[in-house]
């Protein structure tokens, strides 16, 4: 049996070159893979494309959590739905790094998803009605199909994913954990290379075939969460606490 | 001045528009007060991949909330018995399937029914934009709750949209704290005056012309 286990972050993503494309999701702290995106901060690698649904600044610090934003000096290239939080002024934060070159791609969230699907998929394009009439479709050929419009969304193959799971079987079969499920799945499959950190690695045989929702032919590596890593159950509870010391957090996240 | 609608009441309107066995996606800021009115047996879905969920989290009961279960928002909820989890591509084929009827708040509303509600600047950098263009095109009402002028009291409703764009000819409804008006192929239909106000002074503070339909009457709750 071939081996996907890692046993470091770094070791996981040594071989990620300048210049490389990857998704990472960042719906929320415990849905992102935040010691991954650690190690590739250690790395230092430049010139990224991410591609990643929410690209927003982090309201802890960096030893508490990291979302894909922290990633943002070294990139060349973004490709998301949200760019900061409209009530700390929303992609304000980005504005310094697009002056000196940092291209900024703008779509929707579904839109997102359908394009790393036609990537998974090997198709050479969605035509999707959402955008018409907005900025969306500029630049992008457009076509009416049965009296409707709709613009040619190209796909997203990424040659890297960096995956946070619930649970890792040696075989790479994943279960996800509540809403950060998000969009992993579909990341899985359409990147070259999938990374995966769990929060805990099992043998193969003690998942449920029921229960698994990505299947491990998806997955390339696989590194377990250590005690003091970031995404622990322990961790995670300790930010909901922060969340609540933080007034602008607090007004956002409670009612 | 003539007493408006408090943001509470129209959130009270616009969720009597959803009735039991619909399922629904709240927009943030006005529509998400929806929630506190929407009567049972409405079925609450979040883009990020969660379909059934109880109610938020409030402020004052941190401990309560369930670490592995935020909306769309990031905001913290309470499971529901029958709660589905699922991917977002899952999610957005809910949306543009027209399965689901959204409630969305509004920068402005064209006479056509195009909706500008994600970028208040010229700068796409401004704004976010989430699920909201998905919403606004695949469901299979889009229901507007929003007051109806700015703070400096110009109207929301408007000839032609000056924001970006977030979908062409989308809206069905616009409820605002002064009256309910329908998109419809003839124009907008003023169908509900808010207590004490007349077609006329709503018009006055309306960019196109208003229809007033016919049994034209005051909100009811």
């Amino acid at each position: 049996m071939k081996n996907k286990v890692f046993a470091s972050f770094d070791e996981a993503v040594a071989d990620i070159p300048d210049g490389a494309s990857i998704a990472i999701e960042s719906w929320g702290a415990p849905g992102t893979a935040q010691n991954l995106v650690a190690a590739l901060r250690r790395k230092g690698v430049k010139g990224l494309t991410l591609i990643t649904h929410n690209f927003i600044p982090t309201l802890f610090s960096e030893e508490e959590a990291l979302f894909s934003s922290a990633l943002l000096p070294q990139l060349k290239r973004l490709i998301t739905a949200v760019v900061g939080i409209p009530q700390l002024g929303a992609g304000a934060f980005v504005k310094e790094y697009v002056e000196k070159g940092l291209e900024v791609e703008l779509t929707s969230h579904g839109v997102l998803a359908s394009r790393l699907y036609a990537g998974a998929a090997g198709l050479g394009g969605i035509y999707n009605p959402v955008g018409v009439g907005t900025i969306l479709e500029e630049g992008k050929e457009k076509r009416v199909i049965d009296g409707k419009e709709y613009i040619l969304e190209k796909p997203i193959r990424p040659d890297y994913a960096f995956i946070i799971a619930q649970k890792a079987d040696k075989l790479g079969n994943l279960v996800y954990r509540g809403t950060f499920r998000v969009n992993q799945p579909v990341m899985a499959m359409a990147a070259k290379v999938t990374i995966v950190e769990a929060n805990e690695i099992v043998e193969a045989g003690e998942i449920d075939p029921e229960h698994v929702v990505t299947p491990g032919i998806f997955v390339d590596r696989i590194v377990e969460i250590p005690q003091e890593g970031y995404g622990t159950a322990k961790r995670s509870k300790e930010l909901v606490y922060r969340l609540g010391e933080i007034e602008i957090a607090r007004k956002m996240l409670f009612r | 001045m003539k007493q408006r609608l408090d943001r509470n009441t129209i959130a009270m309107r616009a969720a009597t528009e959803l009735k039991d066995g619909d399922y629904a996606n709240l927009g943030r800021g006005l529509p998400s007060l929806c929630a506190l009115y929407i009567p049972e047996g409405v079925i609450f879905q979040s883009e990020n991949g969660l379909l059934g969920y109880g109610p938020l989290v409030m402020e004052d009961e941190i401990e309560k909330a369930e670490l592995y279960y935020v909306d769309a928002g990031g905001r913290f909820l309470t499971p529901a018995p029958g709660m589905a989890v699922f991917d977002v591509v899952t999610s957005f084929v809910m949306i543009s399937s027209g399965r689901l009827i959204t409630i969305l708040g509004a920068l402005e509303v064209s006479e056509k029914g195009d909706l500008a509600n994600w970028n208040a600047g010229t700068d796409a950098l401004g704004g976010t934009i989430g699920g909201g263009m998905d919403l606004a095109v695949g469901a299979k009402r889009v229901i507007i709750a929003m007051e109806h002028t700015t703070k400096e009291g110009k109207p929301k409703i408007v000839n032609e949209c000056i924001y970006p764009l977030t979908a062409k000819e989308c809206v069905d409804l616009i409820i605002t704290d002064l009256a309910v008006i329908e998109v419809a192929p003839q124009g907008l239909l003023l169908r509900e005056v808010a207590p004490g106000w007349t077609a006329e002074e709503v018009q006055a503070l309306t960019e196109p012309k208003l229809i007033v339909a016919e049994g034209l009457k005051e909100i009811e709750l």
